[in-house]
């Protein structure tokens, strides 16, 4: 690695790293993250492939409330630096990226505890009304974030390729590897149940198995273009149950007072009768 | 409050072109400084900066508007403009002598947070985002670079749009803002996004997993005399394609609402392979 890679390495790192806090430009999701990765480090195309990769895992892992999702930055930038400097395959970098994330959540939780120092360094200035004070203490905190992951990711990049790493990493028995790779193919589920578990919305669950059965049997739908058909469908399906929800009706609801349905119900009876 | 209060308010704008745009380039810092006393405080603070500029001159004015701004503030980050819009309004209020109280402020961001949040998750996190990073990841495991492409010009397209116009509909809109949030059209959008997200996730969950089980159940010849070879997996294919991913999923959702850490649902699922592979229940 060059210098300038590695310069160019940790700025990407720190991008990345602000970006998950942030979660604004998505600098942080893997299809990005790795993709800049490998465009510093000289093989976009590897850069590309373990984005799309990780990007599956992480596809569902999202900050709601105080929740915090595991954190793809830290993941995508060290599994990136493994993968091309260290010459490892995609599904080693896959495997890796999993206990980094986990690495990496702790890590930003450290920092959102320390900038509760900041909140109150904020309070002192707003009495002063120092504008200038404030927004230090906000971006203080930001770049705090950047180093949470441009630090160790440059850690990583210093000894990645040596001797030792890659002697160290081909030392890890087969059956892990192996039982990694086979895991990948299961893992995405959790970030699945993640985006399913937010939407909180039991009623609409038909959609889902709709979803499921369509894609069983829709048997192409490995090619990105058919992603798009199924898009489609899913549009024509949300537009037809807003259009047919009795919810979104004004005109269809009861008028107030009174049970007119069931009155005229009791004059059908008498008219049996 | 009257009709001519009401036009009054919406078209006095008093933010200039710049102050608008400064407090865009702001509120896309929003989180930047996170934490776990009071969130997005001070990011909301520092979005607010220049109408508390633009409206208030006297210093402590300034101070009384900082301070109220520091106060806990936690929601989806890119539709958190339009409160930041409506607040923006608000103020310019307070400082041209209207009766209202730092407490009206508080309680219009506080009321706003979590209705805001209750229609932002389930759009832009529970639908725009995964359809839009799978649609770029299935281009990219192919090694394509349109793949990364889609994937970062349209969200950044949805995000921007969202919190340009979003911050000037709400100060446009003031607290009139408050009947579209709590109204029949937004809930609509609401409902299409989880439809369309649950139906995607749905598909992903057939198609985006890779389970093999070549574990052998039975050896038997059949009555032409050929040897026939019964795998767990033909077997559970022959019941529904996909099945275990589906069972998975509603373990993990099981799982992640008795608050179980995503990463331990993940290591356990590492186990699970490393084992099954082991046994040979797993295979590649």
């Amino acid at each position: 690695m060059s210098p300038l890679q590695f310069v160019l390495v940790i700025l990407v790192a720190l991008v990345a790293g602000m970006a998950s806090v942030l979660d604004e430009r998505q600098f942080h999701r893997p299809l990005v993250a790795c993709t800049l990765m490998g465009l510093v480090l000289g093989n976009l195309h590897t850069g590309i492939l373990l984005g799309g990769g990780l990007e599956l895992i992480a596809l569902g892992w999202m900050n709601v409330g105080a929740a915090m999702a595991p954190d793809a930055a830290l993941a995508s930038t060290i599994a990136s630096v493994i993968v091309i400097v260290g010459k490892q395959g995609v599904s080693e970098g896959i495997a890796i990226a999993v206990p980094l994330a986990a690495a990496g959540q702790v890590l930003t939780i450290f920092v959102r505890t320390i900038t509760v120092f900041f909140q109150h360094q904020a309070d002192n200035f707003a009495a002063k009304a120092n504008f200038r004070g404030i927004e230090l203490c906000h971006f203080g905190g930001l770049a705090l974030q950047g180093l949470r992951v441009a630090i160790p990711t440059a850690a990583v990049a210093a000894v990645a390729g040596t001797q030792i790493v890659n002697q160290w990493l081909a030392a890890i028995p087969k059956v892990v590897t192996s039982g990694l790779q086979v895991a990948g193919g299961f893992i995405v589920v959790v970030g699945y149940a993640m985006v399913i578990n937010m939407m909180q919305a039991r009623v609409l669950m038909p959609f889902f198995f709709l979803g499921f059965v369509v894609a069983t049997f829709m048997t192409t739908l490995n090619s990105g273009i058919t992603l798009v058909a199924l898009g489609i469908i899913g549009i024509c399906l949300a537009m037809i149950y807003v259009q047919l929800n009795p919810e979104f009706h004004d005109s269809i609801q009861p008028p107030p007072g009174g049970q007119p349905g069931i009155a005229a119900a009791n004059d059908l009876d008498d008219e049996l009768i | 409050m009257s009709e001519a209060v009401k036009t009054e308010q919406k078209t006095s704008g008093g933010l200039t072109k710049g102050d608008i745009r400064s407090t865009y380039i702001r509120s896309t810092f929003l989180l930047g400084s996170f934490n776990f006393e009071r969130m997005q405080a001070i990011g909301f603070c520092v979005s607010m900066i220049p109408a508390i500029k633009r409206f208030y001159k006297d210093k402590n004015d300034q101070a009384e508007a900082l301070k109220r701004h520091l106060e806990f503030f936690n929601t989806t980050p890119w539709p958190a403009s339009p409160i930041m819009g409506v607040v923006a309004a608000m103020e310019e209020q307070k400082a041209a002598g209207e009766p209202i109280e730092t407490a009206d402020i508080t309680n219009v961001k506080i009321g706003l947070m979590g209705p805001v949040a209750g229609i932002g998750d389930p759009i832009f996190w529970g639908t725009a985002r995964p359809v839009l990073a799978a649609l770029g990841a299935s281009l990219a495991v192919s090694g394509s670079i349109v793949g990364p492409l889609i994937f970062f010009v349209g969200i950044n397209l949805i995000r921007m749009l969202t919190r340009w116009y979003g911050f000037r509909l709400g100060y446009q809109q003031g607290t009139d803002i408050i009947r579209d949030v709590t109204g029949n059209r937004l809930k609509k959008l609401t409902q299409m996004a989880s439809v369309l997200g649950l139906f995607v996730m749905g598909a992903l969950v057939s198609k985006w997993t890779s389970i093999k089980m070549p574990l052998v159940i039975a050896n038997y010849t059949d009555n032409a005399g050929k040897p026939v070879q019964l795998t767990l997996q033909s077997q559970l294919d022959a019941l529904l394609p996909g099945l275990v991913a589906l069972l998975m999923t509603f373990g993990s959702m099981w799982l992640l609402r008795r608050r179980v850490n995503a990463i331990w649902i993940i290591f356990g699922m590492f186990a699970l392979g490393i084992l099954g592979y082991w046994v040979g229940l797993f295979g590649l």
